[in-house]
């Protein structure tokens, strides 16, 4: 017989689990699948799957406050005339003006530009804020083209040609009408208060072949002066990053499935793409393979939170990471000061995911003039910058401890694995074993 | 490649005009350099292209009211990003020619491969004989006159502006569109998603005739086109349009 407390007594499915009777009954509800923002949030073979082998008999570490740890990281040194000089290794992740208000883009800017590293544009194109607060900018060229022009092509610091993204890799991106303000319509050349519904290929090429010739003519327009990069998100990383090679990119930006976004099908977000921690390891791979390792640069992206996330991915083997839901957190999203607000919106504060209705409390993610006015840029700025710093000081702190004079010094043979799958997707050895599954 | 010395030569040919710039002798890197050196000008100088034998980023990235010939065929690109130059191509171009054109005229006195126009902005591009397949994708404003047929899914999510078809147009016709217009003089295989026939009112000829005068396009009845664009079903999601998709 049940006593008073039920959930004694009560028994969840493990196949239909509540979220998911949940999902089921919106979907029937609605008749339309989940669209959100954020990243997948799945558990997943990640970075804390990791551990680092600190300094002992056999090495010996740097200290703290005393020996230097440098964090600088120089993109773009293959074939432009002018590489990219960041002061540390993480950068922030092309995110829209149009997913994000004109003064959250304005803050990612000013911290950024307050530690030195650099920033992204997004589908949507270049607005004279974030030019002006970003010292350097990066200009992402989409398959939609939105706000595509000579002019801001020219006035960025590096192009981003973009393939594809961690969170939906073989989609396009997406902005529904709501967030369609007259600004954002204007730049993007559409009619207000449409979905938009960008597309998932590039209109003017097919294929790495035509991707070369692509990059050729980007180059000729900027003079050969700008860094190229190419951004994929992880799926087949190996060859990709072979492919991106191939085509001429300077640097090759890899974003893992934990990647961030406005606004994607929630079936995409989860169950497209592979973990940024094998992704890692593949792309350094086929970099080595073709002796092109440091040579092109790699930048890792998808769920970094920390300095230890951030040492792990350059101790893989990349040049620099780049953050995007984390800063975004940085800045103010999802803070309990705003409980009420997403209380309101059926939410929490700590699980807000809904960036594509425009009407995140924090003034972030929305195009609600309202809402954007009580977030405070400076205010933003210099929490992403404290944010920024943290993670830079985390990761010299881990590279120290290891002996380490520079980040970029960090290695495998620096790191062992907690758990099997992480010593198979990362390719170092189970702790306390000399066992990598998959090498003879 | 930079051609070594190729430099000297466009100082030599500078002093003359038009500018005359053989692409066997020169590189397109060195062409498109000197051509940059004007950008944000005034200077309408003649430029003769010899010799392109299907180079690509030919004469890319201009921002001066130049005029430039190119005699050949060009490859991938041809006077992309174009602002204010008037191009001419007295030959066939390749993928993406004006593609992210934002002014100026881009005129192909032969055919044009896939993509022509690809997301342009502004100007005017002209192609005197056939456009392949996705002529005018994602097209954001630029004005496209085809004097032939054009191949499958022209004006494929075109946002704005003008593509006039003086010939055919091959399936899938305006799949997705936004706000362009689509003018067709000849036999439409089928259109795509959300593209409709609509009337043609008055202010439709006449922006049709316009259209074609600038393009220099005569002995055309104006009369002789239909106008297609879209049905704005799709702008906002709607589980009942599902099949759509």
């Amino acid at each position: 017989m049940p006593g008073k407390d039920l959930n004694e007594w009560l028994r969840e499915s493990a196949t239909f689990s509540k979220p998911v009777i949940a999902e089921i009954q919106r979907a029937a509800r609605t008749g339309i699948y989940d669209i959100r923002g954020f990243g997948a949030k799945r558990q997943l073979p990640a970075f804390d799957d990791l551990v680092f082998l600190g300094a002992s008999m056999s090495r010996y570490p740097l200290e703290g406050y005393r020996e230097r740890c440098d964090a600088n990281v120089t993109l773009g040194t293959r074939h432009a005339k002018k590489p990219i000089e960041l002061k540390i290794p993480i950068t922030i992740a092309g995110m829209s003006f149009g997913a994000l208000s004109a003064p959250a883009k304005e803050a990612l800017g000013r911290g950024a530009s307050e530690v030195g590293t650099s920033t992204t544009t997004g589908d949507g194109g270049m607005t004279p804020e974030e030019r002006e607060h970003s010292s350097i900018l990066v200009y992402q060229l989409l398959p939609s083209r939105y706000g595509m022009n000579p002019d801001d092509l020219r006035k960025a610091d590096a192009v981003e040609v973009v393939v594809g993204q961690g969170a939906k890799p073989g989609g396009g991106g997406m902005l529904l009408g709501q967030k369609i303000s007259a600004r954002v319509a204007e730049m993007r050349d559409l009619p207000e208060g449409i979905d938009q519904r960008s597309a998932c290929r590039h209109p003017d090429w097919t294929g790495p072949d035509d991707l070369e010739i692509k990059i050729q003519e980007l180059r000729e327009i900027t003079d050969w002066e700008k860094p190229v990069y190419i951004k994929v998100g992880a799926t087949r990383t190996y060859y990709d990053t072979m492919l991106a090679v191939k085509a001429g990119a300077d640097v090759i930006v890899v974003d893992g499935m934990q990647g961030g976004t406005a606004a994607t099908q929630d079936v995409f977000i989860e169950h497209v793409g592979i973990p940024t921690l094998p992704a890692v390891r593949l792309a350094v791979e086929a970099l080595k393979e073709m002796d092109m390792h440091r040579k092109v640069q790699l930048i890792v992206s998808g769920g970094i939170r920390s300095g230890a996330d951030v040492a792990k991915a350059l101790a893989l083997g990349a040049d620099a990471v780049s953050i995007g839901v984390a800063a975004l957190i940085a800045l103010g999203d999802n803070s309990p000061e705003h409980e009420d607000e997403y209380r309101k919106l059926g939410t929490s504060a700590g699980y807000y995911d809904d960036y594509q209705d425009g009407k995140d409390p924090t003034g972030i993610s929305t195009q609600n003039n309202e809402l954007a006015e009580k977030f405070d840029p400076v205010r933003g700025g210099r929490r992403l910058a404290n944010y920024l710093r943290v993670l830079t000081l985390e990761t010299q702190t881990l590279a120290r401890a290891c002996g380490k004079s520079h980040v970029h010094n960090l290695e495998p043979e620096d790191l062992v694995a907690l758990t099997i799958e992480a010593a198979a997707m990362a390719k170092v050895p189970l702790a306390g074993t000399d066992w990598i599954p998959g090498n003879n | 490649m930079l051609g070594t010395g190729a430099g000297e030569d466009l100082q030599l040919e500078s002093l003359m005009t038009p500018h005359c710039i053989d692409l066997e002798a020169t590189s397109v890197r060195d062409l498109n350099q000197a051509l940059h050196e004007l950008n944000g000008t005034q200077e309408k100088s003649d430029w003769q292209i010899t010799n392109p034998k299907g180079r690509h980023a030919v004469a890319v990235g201009i921002d001066a009211p130049l005029n430039v010939n190119i005699d050949g065929h060009t490859g991938y690109y041809c006077g992309g990003m174009n602002k204010h130059a008037t191009i001419t191509i007295n030959g066939n171009a390749g993928p993406g020619v004006a593609e992210n054109m934002m002014s100026g005229l881009v005129r192909i006195r032969g055919n044009a491969s896939q993509y022509a126009g690809a997301t342009a902005h502004g100007g005017l591009l002209v192609i005197e004989g056939n456009a392949s397949s996705r002529c005018g994708i994602s097209m954001k404003g630029v004005d496209i006159v085809v004097r032939g047929s054009v191949g499958h899914m022209g004006a494929f999510m075109a946002q704005a502006g003008r593509l006039v078809i003086c010939g055919d147009a091959a399936d899938g016709l305006g799949d997705s569109l936004y706000e362009a217009r689509i003018y067709v003089r000849g036999k439409v295989a089928g259109l795509g998603a959300d593209c409709i026939e609509k009337p043609m009112g008055a202010e439709h000829r006449r922006e049709l005739s316009g259209l074609l005068a600038k393009a220099g396009m005569t002995g055309l009845d104006v009369a002789q086109f239909r106008r297609y664009g879209s049905a704005r079903k799709l702008y906002n999601f709607n589980i009942d349009n599902v099949d759509a998709y």
